[in-house]
């Protein structure tokens, strides 16, 4: 039995292959019309991919971090009596085992600063520095000055907004107040040591960083942190991560994913593949009528042919079979092509396509005017089932009614 | 195979608001092993019958039986398969898929059919030398002169040794010698191998070799005789 379906498969494949080839100038349009509606496909979903994963990338940076543990009453009121115990040595150790690329404590509590001149509200940020380029990657950032550089630094790095704002510079010396858990101000001379640049520029204005233990002995909180920060390998897949988090953590703690803090980012993320499959589907659409008319085609051409096989006994399924194998021949051969000129254009614009002569705009997005496109095996699957599948759905029809000619009339057509 | 028998078949064609008669009312027994030719002048009705039996076309009325089949009655895929298993096929008009050479054709039937890939090769080359093609077998049919090219057909209706063999005008192409030869090899099939023989032909050398010559005239069967 399987080597009969063998054999009608040669049968098959040899009828197929001839008949495509029989008229080269339209097989060869096809061909060329599916080879660049694929380009089109992957390469434009590849660019998408690149920008929306700069801007996912650029908006977790933000948050920070793709999980974040902190008490539960923080979220609603960021002060430092809501704080949480620094993590013991044992919950350290367990941490570093976690399989996260990296973690770190922050403190993050209003506060405000104050230059010789002006005076603005602030979030003021304790962070670990030697961890930092991995969890908000604000090392990159720095226009000018240094990094912080130990746990205990006694600088701070502003915003260039906020520095403007303020009407100082690198160098200068500011104030900075903020309460303790006992309603006690406090308040603390500190060198700006550094100045940044954030895409977003309302960040710039804000977002101020100290060391952290520097912070906690001004707010009086040795020992205690606002928040746990993690980063894993990748953004995408971080439930594993969190799963094994939460049996480590107290209840009274709470974790939540990059996609729980921030619900924007989380609908960025999901409206993404519906994007690619909605783009990959309106140029099926587009090469879908090439396709059936191509087939059309070249079935009118051959109805006598057709009418002679099934007189000589050839079952109306296997002409069908005959059909959509001619088609998927056309498509597997486009798709070849298609992919080939994909990864060709694709490979060398993946150190970076500016395109900010053309995209002024998109960094008020939060998006980068250097795009990274970004082909993923799963695009390229998407892409490449689409076209067979609804390729080969497509020539259903002309393929059976190609079967339901009738044999004598096809045979005496001119 | 068994006896071929059709009860009082009638089809009509429709052109325009033309009626055209094709077949009306034939009644015919054609045993297992029989040489028939089938004579009348043009538009008498041969084709439309070799159809009807080969059960390409479905009649209007009347039945159509091979043995146990009734052929008028069949589906499409069965219909298939019993030409495919019992019949061969020499069209009158277009005979030879354009994009298979001249073994490859011969071959097509038995490929469909399931057969080896070693003994179906075998049997086309012999076949093909056997009918004079020796040495075309790589041929496209728009390489093959008229004549040739029915001769590959003729090959292809053989060649499994089918019960039947429904054959349009095999020799409309050829000369008086190959077309003496063709006869001759029918004959052999008939005699040593009980292949059951329908020629429609208007050819007089062809009706030589029929034992039963039948004339239509109109659709009808106005003659039937055996001939020594
Ligand atoms: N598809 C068709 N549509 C209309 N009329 C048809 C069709 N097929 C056959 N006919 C008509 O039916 C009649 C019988 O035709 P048929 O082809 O059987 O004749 P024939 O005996 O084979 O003639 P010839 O010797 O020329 O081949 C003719 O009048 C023909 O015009
Ligand atoms: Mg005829």
């Amino acid at each position: 039995m399987l080597s009969v379906a063998n054999l009608h498969l040669r049968t098959l494949l040899t009828l197929s292959w001839r008949n495509l080839w029989r008229n080269h100038r339209r097989t060869g349009i096809m061909l060329g019309a599916i080879a660049i509606g694929v380009w089109a496909m992957i390469f434009m979903t590849a660019l998408m991919r690149g920008m929306v994963d700069d801007m996912l990338n650029q908006g977790i940076h933000n948050l920070p971090g793709h999980i974040q543990v902190q008490d539960p009453t923080y979220l609603d009121d960021p002060n430092v009596v809501n704080s949480i115990a620094a993590p013991g040595a044992e919950l350290r150790k367990q941490l570093d085992q976690l399989g996260a690329v990296a973690w770190a404590t922050r403190i993050k509590v209003p506060a405000v600063i104050a230059s010789e001149r002006e005076t603005r509200g602030i979030n003021l940020i304790g962070i670990e520095p030697a961890v930092e380029a991995s969890i908000s990657g604000l090392p990159a950032l720095l226009a000018s000055g240094r990094f912080l550089e130990s746990d205990q630094d006694s600088g701070i790095i502003v915003g260039a907004r906020l520095a403007e704002r303020l009407e100082t510079r690198l160098g200068k010396r500011v104030v900075i107040m903020s309460q303790d858990p006992d309603n006690n101000i406090r308040e603390r001379g500190f060198r700006i040591v550094g100045i940044y640049r954030a895409r977003l520029p309302a960040l710039e204005e804000f977002n101020v960083y100290a060391a952290r233990e520097t912070l906690q002995k001004l707010l009086r909180i040795e020992g205690r942190i606002s928040q746990l920060i993690l980063v894993g390998d990748d953004y995408r897949d971080i439930a594993p991560l969190y799963r094994r988090l939460d049996q480590l953590l107290p209840s009274t703690l709470q974790a939540r994913t990059w996609y729980q803090v921030d619900s924007y980012l989380a609908a960025m993320f999901n409206m993404m593949d519906g994007f690619v499959l909605v783009w990959v589907i309106i140029i099926f659409l587009a090469l879908s009528f090439g396709l059936v008319n191509t087939l059309v085609m070249a079935i009118f051409e051959r109805v006598r042919e057709i009418g002679l096989i099934q007189a000589l006994g050839m079952r109306p399924g296997l002409i069908v079979c005959q059909i959509l194998l001619e088609s998927l021949l056309l498509l597997l051969i486009g798709l070849g092509i298609g992919n080939g000129l994909a990864l060709i254009t694709i490979k060398p614009l993946e150190s970076g396509l500016d395109i900010s002569a053309v995209a002024e705009g998109m960094a008020m997005m939060g998006a980068s005017s250097v795009l990274y496109p970004k082909l993923t095996t799963a695009d390229l699957l998407l892409a490449n089932s689409i076209v067979i599948v609804l390729g080969i759905l497509t020539s259903i029809l002309p393929a059976w009614r190609a079967a339901r000619l009738d044999p004598v009339r096809a045979l005496n057509t001119t | 195979m068994s006896t071929i028998i059709c009860h009082q078949i009638c089809k009509t064609f429709r052109q325009g608001d033309e009626i055209i008669t094709g077949l009306d009312h034939v009644d015919i027994t054609i045993e297992t092993g029989e040489f028939v030719c089938l004579s009348g002048p043009s538009g008498s009705g041969k084709t439309t019958l070799l159809n009807a039996i080969g059960g390409l076309d479905t009649p209007d009325s009347g039945e159509i039986s091979m043995g146990e089949l009734r052929i008028d009655q069949l589906q499409r895929g069965p219909l298939a398969d019993m030409r495919l298993h019992h019949i061969g096929f020499v069209f009158q008009a277009y005979n030879l898929i354009p994009v298979l050479s001249a073994q490859e054709n011969v071959e097509f039937v038995m490929q469909v059919q399931g057969m080896a890939t070693r003994e179906r090769a075998d049997k086309a080359r012999a076949i093909l030398a056997e009918v004079g093609l020796e040495g075309l077998e790589k041929r496209r049919p728009a390489q093959l002169s008229g004549g040739q090219q029915q001769r590959v057909a003729v090959a292809r209706a053989i060649v499994s040794q089918p019960d039947l063999v429904l054959a349009d005008e095999p020799t409309a192409n050829l000369d008086s010698v190959a077309s003496a030869q063709l006869m001759e090899l029918f004959t052999h099939l008939n005699q040593d191998h009980h292949v059951t023989f329908i020629i429609a032909t208007h050819d007089k050398r062809v009706m030589r070799y029929a034992r039963r010559l039948i004339r239509m005239q109109d659709g009808r069967i106005i003659a039937d005789e055996a001939q020594g």
